[in-house]
């Protein structure tokens, strides 16, 4: 038996230690710069992604009022834990359209019907060429946009409770 | 003082696991041969103990003694019995002491009935088993106390998680925790085995009832947690690769392996390093499963109270068990001896071809689960990986491994001839030829996977009793049937699952009472809507019926439920099942005109999916009885040979 071999299981658990560990001791914090803050929306076009809820292109995004764009996918479980936090920000009085990532209008339909819906818009992104291009890597995602369609801010991860008054207070300022 | 009893059990089964560990170890090292025999009795003692603090604390959950911690926030007074008692494994710390309960069942299991061992092996087994212990007693003890107590005492609970009280949920977690925490039997024998150089087919004859006991109750477990979800989530989906269920699956994944490499070992004494570190890494599965669940470092629907300490703890523990057996692989397999060898084309190469693609899959639903972490920590970035991936990257693999599923049965052990395999499946491979020209002929719009799936299921489905071909089928060894019945659940199941993502029709209505609506062959009609009230909820009750064809009219009543006690609202999907299929409805909210959103499910041979799981419990169930009886028999023949010499 081939002795150095023998030694690729402990190896490969001690990467699996050294990923959870740095994962455990690592605060909390979802906040990053990203580079796309301060730039202009990419222009796209979106089709509908449900019957209840029209298109999604660009220039929806720039109509005068500051507004949250919301990155979800029915099969990603953060997006469950951020759905009440997008209701409370849409009861708040914020804009929220969407983009649908790489899903169907089945499952994006079964998704809101369970978890709320708090878009005006929803956009399907199937091959996940928009979200590329606004410089997200993931679901979920969201950004502030000022009234001109220039982002102000990515938050990247879900949203928790503690961050509505922060994406409040920053849809404020950009106005 | 009923809950001071309980802590007070749980202290003298530490105690005694630590005195197990301890009287294994002097003996073993210095030789003292005389200590062995206490070790039977302190590992059956330690099982009991452990046991009457379980059973204390189901206790505490059904007299909602409303003074003990635990029960304040995950009970109420006025729930029904059952859901009082599933309450005490619904949450972190009772679950945690039902986990160690079957821990220390296990232990008290191999000091009961482990009678073929060689005694220092068998030892090993204990004192590991016991070591294991040691580390979540203390870590029950330390972090995850049951038994705390409240002061002030509260007038009432908190009532439950409103999703976990459903009858499914009172027996999935304990069969799940059977399976997962029974595969530590498997780490500790191949710890003994690794220790003391003694591997081979009576090790492996001794290893496999044990295995294929957990690996029934953890199908079964799988099996259940997956219709519990697709009913009471009300999503219409069966799996959702969720970290939790992965975390299910891994262990299974990997104990599958090990229960078809065991075979090899105790037939032919091959695959020994193999064997050995399948038997570690299926436990290793179990612990870093309940890691992940219970640290909060993934982000999962099931999520239990995440802590950072309770984290920290069980990650030591982990780097301990699974860092210590797999250094003790490294340093001792390199002196056990190499097993026999075999050709690609044999019945073992079919094996480790099996071996190898279930580690695949294991592989891709660990790298999956755990990628979001490891994005997390490189780039700060916190994704998701959905069922796009786990579907695409693991449904081939499974469909490659059915197909050899199909043929390593009808091979021969050592060395086979392939052309003679081709004789022998030649039935099969023409019945999956016709399968698939039928349904590319007669179908639409399926996916190249379902429709691989659903004719290779057709031929499998025949392949699987195939091995039955020319032999005396009262003379088949029980053992055999198990394997026909295992292979054959594979086959239903994954009819079901083929047939679920191809032909499901969906509609989403907003309906007023009086409307109806057609769904493939089914009249639904929407009656009315009324509130009604349970134990401990309340409710919007729809009153539907529905009518296949010109069959006769069900009444069927898809429920909103709200829970005052946890505020929470669930959807009580209704389902009218068929031979050939289940109509599924959920009850949405209302809009401003009254009308009410129904979803409405069409779903053929659904249910085969957990039929499919729980033949192949069954297949697994009689595989061990039958390899049981047979080592009884042979023991008595052996005996009585021995008598008349």
């Amino acid at each position: 038996m081939n002795r150095p071999l023998l030694w690729v299981p402990l190896g490969l658990f001690a990467i699996f230690f050294a990923i959870v560990a740095a994962g455990l001791t690592r605060p909390k914090d979802n906040i990053v710069e990203s580079k796309m803050v301060g730039k202009s929306i990419p222009e796209f076009v979106l089709p509908a992604a449900i019957e209840q809820r029209p298109a999604l292109r660009s220039t929806d995004l720039a109509t005068g009022k500051p507004q949250l764009l919301n990155i979800f996918a029915s099969w990603c479980v953060p997006c469950i834990a951020e759905a009440p936090q997008l209701l409370a920000l849409e009861r708040a009085g914020a804009t929220i359209n969407g983009v649908a990532s790489r899903d169907t209008p089945a499952d994006i339909a079964n998704f809101l019907n369970r978890w709320g819906n708090p878009y005006q818009r929803i956009g399907t992104d199937e091959r996940s060429v928009v979200q590329l291009e606004l410089g997200s890597s993931g679901v979920p995602e969201t950004f502030v946009i000022d009234g001109k369609g220039v982002i102000v801010h990515q938050h990247i991860g879900d949203i928790r409770e503690e961050d509505v008054p922060k994406l409040l207070q920053m849809l404020k300022e950009a106005e | 003082m009923i809950a001071e009893t309980g802590l007070i059990a749980l202290w003298l089964a530490a105690a005694l696991a630590l005195l197990q560990f301890a009287l294994c170890t002097i003996g073993l090292v210095k030789g003292r041969d005389e200590f062995f025999a206490a070790i039977r009795p302190i590992a059956i003692a330690q099982g009991v103990l452990v046991t009457i603090s379980f059973l204390i604390l189901v206790w505490l959950f059904i007299r909602s003694d409303m003074s003990v911690k635990l029960v304040v926030m995950n009970s109420v007074a006025v729930k029904p019995l059952i859901y009082k008692i599933s309450g005490t494994w619904g949450n972190h710390e009772g679950s945690m002491l039902l986990w160690v309960a079957i821990l220390g069942i296990a232990g008290a299991g191999i000091g009961l009935f482990e009678r073929t061992l060689k005694q220092r092996t068998l030892v090993t087994t204990l004192a590991a088993q016991a070591f294991i212990s040691v580390g979540f007693y203390a870590y029950l003890l330390i972090a995850s106390n049951p038994f705390e107590r409240i002061f002030p005492v509260p007038a009432d609970g908190q009532g439950l998680n409103p999703l976990l009280q459903d009858v499914g949920l009172a027996l999935h977690p304990p069969t799940l925790y059977i399976g997962y925490v029974g595969l530590s039997i498997a780490f500790s024998f191949a710890v003994g085995a690794m220790i003391n150089r003694d591997v081979g087919p009576d090790f492996a004859k001794a290893m496999r009832p044990w295995v294929l006991g957990a690996w029934v109750f953890l199908t079964l477990g799988i099996t259940a947690g997956s219709y519990w979800a697709y009913y009471e989530l009300g999503w219409g989906g069966w799996w959702f690769w969720d970290p939790v269920e992965n975390a299910s699956l891994m262990p299974w994944l990997a104990a599958t392996a090990l229960l078809h490499s065991v075979n090899v070992l105790a037939t032919r004494d091959g695959l020994r390093a193999w064997t050995l570190m399948l038997a570690v890494v299926a436990f290793s599965m179990s612990m870093i499963g309940t890691f992940l669940v219970r640290s909060g470092v993934l982000t999962s629907v099931h999520a239990f109270a995440v802590d950072p300490t309770r984290g920290g703890f069980i990650l030591a523990l982990l780097a301990i068990y699974i860092g210590g057996a797999m250094a003790v692989f490294a340093l001792r397999v390199g002196t056990v001896k190499e097993g026999s060898q075999f050709e690609p084309v044999s019945r073992e190469g079919a094996l480790v071809a099996n071996n190898l693609l279930l580690s695949a899959i294991l592989g891709i639903v660990f790298i999956g689960t755990l990628y979001p972490l490891f994005v997390e920590g490189v780039s700060g970035d916190m994704i998701s990986v959905g069922a796009p991936y786990f579907n695409l990257a693991t449904g081939p693999i499974a469909l490659i491994l059915v197909a050899i599923m199909a043929a390593g049965p009808l091979l021969r052990w050592r060395r086979d001839k392939a052309k003679a395999l081709l004789n022998r499946i030649s039935i099969p491979i023409f019945i999956t030829a016709a399968a698939l020209f039928g349904l590319v002929l007669f179908t639409t719009s399926m996916s190249t996977l379902s429709l691989l799936g659903l004719a290779l299921a057709a031929g499998i489905a025949v392949a699987s009793f195939a091995p039955l071909w020319k032999r005396n089928l009262r003379r088949t060894p029980m053992h055999t049937y198990g394997m026909i019945i295992a292979h054959f659940g594979v086959a239903v199941a994954l009819v079901g699952m083929a047939s679920e993502s191809s032909f499901t029709e969906e509609k989403l209505v907003a309906a007023s009472p009086g409307d109806e609506v057609i769904v493939n062959n089914w009249k639904v009609n929407f009656l009315a809507i009324e509130p009604i009230a349970g134990p401990n909820w309340t409710a919007l009750e729809a009153r539907v019926t529905a009518q296949y064809g010109d069959g006769a009219i069900h009444q069927i009543e898809p429920q909103n439920r709200m829970f005052p006690a946890a505020q929470t609202q669930t959807s009580e999907a209704a389902l009218l099942t068929r031979w050939n299929g289940q109509l599924y409805v959920v009850l949405g909210d209302s809009d401003e005109q009254g009308r009410w959103q129904l979803r409405i499910w069409w779903k053929p041979f659904v249910t085969l999916i957990w039929y499919g799981g729980v033949l192949i419990a069954l297949g697994g169930l009689l595989a061990m009885i039958g390899r049981l009886r047979r080592a009884v028999r042979q023991k008595r023949q052996r005996e009585y040979a021995e008598a008349l010499i």
